[in-house]
């Protein structure tokens, strides 16, 4: 990242009534960027992304595009273009129609306007017979990719997306995902993309920023997110994880009021009182006996999950559930209701807040 | 008795009480209606020699002047409607709120009362002394002139009477139009105009081509607003048909008259439904 920031937030805010939706955030987003704003619903992502569409107007604080206060500039004129969670294509327009609509409402000439809309079809792969075919008459992915070229067609310098990819099958939502990268990259724009989905952010994004009720709790690139996540709700956020709430009782070793034990980890951070331990599934291992990790933990094998490349196995230590994965290769021999001894290093855990 | 419930559904066996009421009640009067149209004037048999005599009749007497009374009062209905009504079913849509079903209930309100009740009460308001004339007189001495018994009354009672009937559909078509196409098209670069003109419009379309055809078909069929507004000045050939059935006792040009209404106003309703074919205009098909 050249590290220009195109679009800086400032103190934004957004009150409805008696509920903050947005609550001062503070942001810079870079020039060229594909930057993905993660949160469960209700967690004010769409009310901040109708804030920078314009579509919403910040009740205080500012947004500033190249440093120039936009706040209540409407969206129709903001050199911003938004691609929508229904997409709101016109169904009473051709797919050239609809690529073009831009351009024609600034009066561009009808020839210029579908020798753009033919080349941003042949960019997105849209052959070229479909520059009259109606869009409701598309699939689902072909309509995705009109969308994104209507976006395109206006030239902008930030596109937005509002959860495109939601209501996709899973497999050609893979496929977007990837596409959707490639298309960042091929038209070096800065994308801003939101999601409730922290798997979807970390295939696309360069930095990824996670909100919960109204206020961004963590900032980072997707390996900064997936490895060092600062509060429980980000690590959890992630899929997958294994929780332990502990206290902190020397430099780097914990109680665990749960299973009554002290654990090990790496040194605990200055003013660590109490909070929680996370344990990726894929640091977990089966041990053959107490002193092979940092910490051990016997359980019980409840059950296990194939996920194709990898398997899962559920081990309930009394009433706690833990999930430990492996690569298909490492699968491991346990029958349902063995007693299992499961295992980690200190590198493997997280410390977190609340 | 077993073969006929094989061979006939039960969707066609339930719908055979339906199929007789309208036999009766819709397809054998209009067959009648257009089978006398073709008997000579002021005969009563159908069993004679047939003609289009009637159907020239209408042309070489006044009648056609009534046919484009009724059709142009009707236009003149729609047109105002549509003006008068497309704001306000926007504003039921997306501006009044909570208070949308309040609005819409006072609009629905009038259709409890008889139409002719609430035309003879518009008399009672507007005529010399009346309601309105009398008490602007008495409380502050003007005197004007009575709007009582002229055509644009007649015109201002249908556009009344048939409000609800172009602002329901209309507002059903305005509530169609996606919030989301159409903050698409804003965000997009269009103006406010732009977006109503390219998106609302066309989108709610289908919603305003019914409330045309609905008020079109109700303003040709007016009779009432005509003879109690309008103090009869103009004649509406609904009133033509009445009188050709009634005092004049000539069923064969009554009928003719009726069977020349139908077939210009079939005409045009499928002409607009042709040109707007409802189910592309809303991207189904």
């Amino acid at each position: 990242m050249a590290g220009t920031p195109i679009l800086q937030l400032r103190n934004l805010t957004k009150v409805f009534g008696n509920f903050t939706a947005v609550n001062d955030i503070d942001l810079d987003f870079e020039e060229g960027e594909f930057f993905t704003i993660v949160g469960p619903s209700g967690s004010g992502k769409t009310t901040l992304l109708r804030m920078l569409t314009g579509m919403e107007f910040a009740s205080s604080g500012d947004i500033l595009l190249r440093g120039q206060r936009i706040n209540d500039l409407p969206a129709n004129k903001r050199p911003t273009c938004m691609v929508f969670q229904s997409l709101a294509l016109f169904p009473h327009r051709s797919v050239g129609q609809n690529i073009e609509f831009s351009l024609k409402m600034k009066g561009v000439d009808p020839a210029v306007r579908k020798a753009r809309a033919l080349e941003l079809m042949l960019q997105l792969r849209l052959p070229e017979t479909y520059y009259s075919k109606n869009v409701t008459k598309c699939s689902g992915g072909e309509r995705q990719r009109v969308a994104l070229a209507r976006a395109l067609a206006y030239e902008p310098d930030i596109l937005f997306f509002d959860e495109p990819l939601s209501a996709i099958d899973y497999k050609l939502r893979k496929t977007l995902e990837k596409e959707l990268k490639d298309i960042h990259r091929e038209t070096g724009k800065t994308f801003i993309y939101i999601t409730h989905s922290l798997e979807e952010a970390m295939v696309m994004s360069d930095r990824i920023g996670v909100m919960r009720a109204g206020k961004l709790v963590q900032v980072g690139s997707p390996q900064e997110i997936y490895s060092a996540p600062q509060t429980k709700f980000v690590s959890e956020f992630i899929g997958d994880v294994n929780v332990i709430a502990v206290t902190a009782i020397g430099a780097a070793s914990l109680r665990a009021a749960e299973f009554a034990t002290n654990l090990k980890c790496l040194p605990v951070p200055a003013g660590f009182t109490a909070g929680y331990l996370v344990v990726r599934p894929e640091s977990l291992r089966f041990v053959g006996s107490p002193g092979e990790t940092d910490n051990c933990l016997e359980g019980r094998l409840y059950n296990e999950y194939v996920l194709g490349s990898r398997v899962q196995y559920q081990v309930r230590v009394g009433d706690h559930v833990f999930i430990v994965e492996k690569l298909r290769q490492q699968a491991f021999g346990g029958h349902r209701d063995d007693k299992v001894l499961i295992g980690w290093d200190a590198e493997g855990s997280i410390l977190v807040t609340d | 008795m077993n073969r006929l419930f094989k061979t006939f559904g039960p969707g066609p066996r339930l719908a055979v009480p339906i199929m007789l009421f309208l036999l009766g009640g819709f397809a054998a009067p209009l067959l009648a209606v257009i089978a006398y149209s073709f008997v000579p004037a002021r005969t009563f048999s159908l069993w004679q020699k047939w003609s289009l005599g009637n159907y020239v009749e209408i042309f070489q007497s006044s009648i056609y002047i009534s046919f484009l009374w009724s059709l142009g009062l009707a236009v003149a209905t729609v047109v105002i409607l549509a003006i008068v009504c497309y704001p306000v079913a926007f504003g039921l849509t997306r501006v009044f709120g909570r208070w949308a079903t309040l609005i819409t209930l006072l609009f629905a309100l009038p259709l409890f009362v008889s139409e002719n009740v609430r035309i003879y009460g518009w008399i009672l308001f507007f005529i010399k002394n009346g309601v309105l004339l009398g008490s602007l007189k008495s409380l502050f001495g003007f005197e004007l002139e009575s709007i009582v018994f002229t055509t644009g009354l007649t015109l201002l009672g249908m556009v009344y009477v048939y409000l609800p009937f172009m602002l329901f559909p209309m507002t059903l078509g305005v509530s169609m139009v996606p919030q989301q196409t159409r903050d698409a098209a804003f965000d997009l670069g269009a103006s406010r105009w732009q977006v109503f003109k390219e998106v609302d419009l066309p989108l709610s379309m289908p919603g305003v081509v019914i409330g045309f055809l609905l008020t079109f078909v109700l303003a040709v069929g007016a009779l009432a607003e005509a003879k109690v507004l309008g103090g009869q000045r103009v004649i509406p050939i609904t009133h033509d048909i009445e009188i050709a059935f009634t005092y004049a006792q000539n069923w064969p040009l009554g009928a003719a008259v009726s069977v020349l209404l139908m077939l210009v106003v079939g005409t045009l309703v499928l002409l607009v439904l042709r040109r707007f074919d409802l189910d592309t205009i809303v991207g189904r098909r």
